[in-house]
């Protein structure tokens, strides 16, 4: 195994990677301050901010011969007896200069730049810089433009990393953005008629290690200090990008994406980075409401405290019978499984599908090699599997719409929880119509639709930072998550009613049901213990398992 | 500023002498303070029919006011550091683009819980821009709770009312030089050498 020695500690690192010195430092605990480098882009070292002292030590005789220069730590593989120095007095005067470089033509006006709090700038001069400005300019403020129709640039906040640049050429490959002019009149822009408008956009404004780049939907909203952060996976496609909720007072404020080389490496798209306003969007169903007059003509609801949904929801539908159940690939694993047990507890013979599986357009991969899918739902994988414990023909949408409309069904308990912002509802007033004979019809929706106005039942359902528990996504990864937001006052989220209606005492515990599962299924069994926070990969355990007897 | 910050002294507490742990000497000196004032001079005023006399109005803590600047808009730039100081948490600001081109960012709605707040001072002292102060009123009434709420209008107008009697403490940042006599007063208090 190579080593490397980090100010005199002897890490080994594998034989075949090839890291940086800021990586390898990094394995020894040591932060080596950069803003132009970052793991996604092409290397450039133009910042200067990670230049260390680097040596090789000889392996036959064990003398150091250190290189006279500092070098730049992100633009330097190390090898097998590379030694790296990130705190000499040399270094520590170098990143010293360079922050007051930076700062020299720098508008400090941290107090109204949203950036502050999370700014490199300010980090890295608060750690390496110098206490003194020697330079007298005056403070101005940064000169704005728009450098598309969500990303504003604070033209003079800029430090010049060029890490946008490389991000619209490398990862999006749209390459709006570019340099102009040169040396200390450098300056970013978009190229003109080409304003940086692509799928994702709004990640320059997160690569920006300074306030450069506001992110339009985010600016002056909240300042960060007040962000309150849970990790969660994004519901907008069966990508399943692992993704940060900040929130704060149960408001969300906005999605970052959360490192997972797994799924999304560092990248998230825009359609899910903005796809959290439906959270708070008022016309959000709020309660769970009966219909009182039972021809379903009139438009009379009554609301019904939850306690009281738990029991009468299940003697409708018992008095009903022939039950048929769509179970939304927006539930959780641990949401969809309960719902079946709940659905065969009340009619034993229940038809069982999954849900409508929404889908628009075709898979797009950038050049960077990330998705974004078709299929605008994260959890038609886990809903599958758990059906197959159920019914191994695993119906799909069109299936139960058949079982329906052949007269099959009496009842029916339809979950869907889709955000609203399609181009289109989700579903049209004939598909709906199809429901219109039932004789009990339970809608669980985030909004209104030509379904819930069939409902005999209309209950609200949560999105997707408001739960917690197991999606699964296009590439069979399993990731939990934690609920981020409590819902609106009055929603119960799908797994507490449904806990309920299963008779369990306490809290809602998607863990305990995770494991339950586990333990019942060999398909999901890679579910039991501790999921990582990058997911877990459901086929790798499969295969493990192919030829054992299920535990089942 | 950093706790190895060579800048900072750090004092140790004096361990007690023989006369603090005898108890009796600290008896004696507690009952002088208390003969003392009952044969000294009254301080106590009946309010509210006599008003009760503010020492130096600059450092008084009474109710809040928000400064204009030399044009008369708003000098809050909406920074949010007065909210993030407050530990009483009775200030709520909502940010806004500001309409002005030479100011990038203002309060679209500034309120501070009259009944929350502790009179602290520390949403003057964290204010970068001096935005915010206290002023000398110290009779706050209202009849509700909502009116105990003072929102960006009212926290104006209290800056017109007392401007005359309480200048600004930094004029500089104003952009004005009518108060300018009243900053070395304020700040001079404040830097003393070490
Ligand atoms: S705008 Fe931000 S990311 Fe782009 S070059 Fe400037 S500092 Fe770097
Ligand atoms: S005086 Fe203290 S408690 Fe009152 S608003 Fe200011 S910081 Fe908050
Ligand atoms: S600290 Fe001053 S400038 Fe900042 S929000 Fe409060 S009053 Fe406004
Ligand atoms: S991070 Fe190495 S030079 Fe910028």
């Amino acid at each position: 195994m190579p080593q490397v020695i980090v100010d005199g500690q002897e890490i080994e690192i594998g034989a075949h990677e090839r890291l940086n010195c800021i990586e390898a430092a990094r394995r020894a605990g040591k932060e080596i301050p950069h803003y132009c480098w970052h793991p996604g882009l092409s290397v450039v070292a133009s910042c200067r901010m990670c230049l260390i002292e680097t040596g090789q030590r000889d392996a036959a005789t064990g003398r150091i011969a250190m290189v006279p220069k500092l070098v730049p730590g992100c633009q330097t593989p190390v090898k097998d007896g590379t030694v790296i120095v990130t705190e000499s007095a040399l270094v520590k005067e170098s990143r010293a200069r360079v922050e007051e470089a930076l700062l020299i033509d720098h508008p400090i006006d941290c107090p109204i730049c949203d950036k502050a709090g999370e700014c490199l700038l300010q980090d890295y001069h608060f750690e390496h810089g110098q206490p003194q400005r020697r330079a007298d300019l005056q403070p101005f403020h940064s000169r704005r433009r728009d450098v598309g129709p969500t990303v504003t640039l604070f033209v003079d906040r800029c430090i010049m990393c060029t890490r946008c640049v490389r991000f619209t050429r490398e990862v999006s490959g749209t390459g709006e953005l570019m340099v102009t002019s040169r040396g200390a009149k450098e300056e970013i822009d978009s190229f003109p008629g080409f304003p940086l408008d692509n799928k994702l956009a709004g990640h320059v404004v997160d690569l920006c290690p300074v306030g450069a780049l506001g992110d339009r939907d985010f600016l002056y909203q909240q300042r960060v200090w007040f962000l309150k952060h849970e990790a969660n996976v994004c519901g907008g496609c069966a990508t399943g990008c692992s993704i940060i909720t900040e929130h704060n007072q149960d408001t969300v404020y906005r999605l970052k994406p959360r490192e997972n080389p797994h799924v999304n490496k560092w990248w998230m798209c825009d359609e899910g980075r903005y796809g959290w306003h439906h959270l708070h969007d008022p016309a959000r169903l709020l309660s769970a409401e009966r219909r009182t007059a039972p021809d379903r003509s009139g438009a009379a609801w009554q609301t019904i405290d939850w306690p009281e949904v738990v029991d009468r929801l299940r003697s409708d539908l018992a008095a009903a019978g022939g039950l048929a159940v769509a179970v939304s690939p927006m539930l959780t694993v641990e949401e969809a499984w309960m719902l079946c047990a709940v659905a065969r507890s009340i009619d034993p013979a229940a038809f069982l599908a999954v849900g409508h599986v929404p889908r628009q357009g075709s898979d797009e991969t950038f050049p960077g090699g990330f998705t974004i899918r078709a299929e605008k739902c994260p959890n038609r994988h886990g809903v599958e599997a758990v059906l197959a414990l159920f019914d191994p023909a695993v119906p799909g949408w069109d299936d139960l719409l058949a079982h329906v409309r052949g007269g099959r069904a009496r009842s029916a308990w339809v979950t869907a929880g889709y955000p609203a912002p399609w181009p289109a509802p989700w579903i049209d007033a004939d598909t709906a119509a199809a429901f219109a004979g039932l004789s009990c019809l339970v809608v669980q929706d985030l909004f209104p639709s030509a379904l819930s106005d069939q409902a005999t039942w209309r209950l609200p359902a949560v999105g997707f930072a408001e739960r917690a528990g197991t999606w699964v996504n296009a590439g069979h990864r399993a990731q939990c998550f934690e609920q981020a937001i409590r819902p609106p006052a009055g929603v119960w989220p799908e797994g507490r009613l449904l806990w309920n209606m299963l008779g369990r005492r306490g809290l809602y515990d998607p863990v305990a049901v995770r494991r339950q599962i586990a333990g019942a299924a060999a398909s999901l069994a890679a579910l039991d213990g501790d999921v990582p926070a990058t997911g877990i990969d459901l086929r790798i355990l499969q295969l493990a398992s192919n030829g054992t007897p299920s535990p089942a | 500023m950093k706790p190895t910050d060579p800048a900072i002294v750090w004092l140790e507490e004096k361990p007690l002498g023989l006369a603090e742990r005898l108890y009796l000497p600290l008896f004696v000196q507690g009952l002088t303070t208390t003969a003392r004032h009952l044969v000294s001079p009254k301080v106590t005023v009946s309010f509210p029919e006599e008003r009760p006399r503010v020492g130096n109005p600059l450092i008084y803590r009474g109710v809040h006011r928000l400064n204009k600047d030399a044009q008369g808009r708003v000098q809050c730039v909406a920074c949010f550091l007065c909210a993030t100081a407050c530990p009483a948490h009775c200030i709520d600001i909502v940010a806004a683009e500001s309409p002005w081109p030479d100011r990038e960012k203002y309060p679209e709605s500034f309120q501070i819980d009259e009944l929350r707040c502790i009179f602290c001072g520390m949403c003057e002292e964290a204010c970068p821009v001096d935005a915010i102060e206290l002023t000398s009123l110290l009779d706050l009434t209202g009849r509700s709770r909502e009116e105990m709420i003072f929102d960006k209008e009212k926290l104006l107008s209290v800056y017109d009312m007392t401007k005359d009697a309480e200048p600004m403490s930094s004029a500089g940042l104003s952009g004005g030089s009518a108060h300018a006599h009243a900053g070395p007063q304020v700040s001079g208090s404040q830097g003393g050498a070490p």
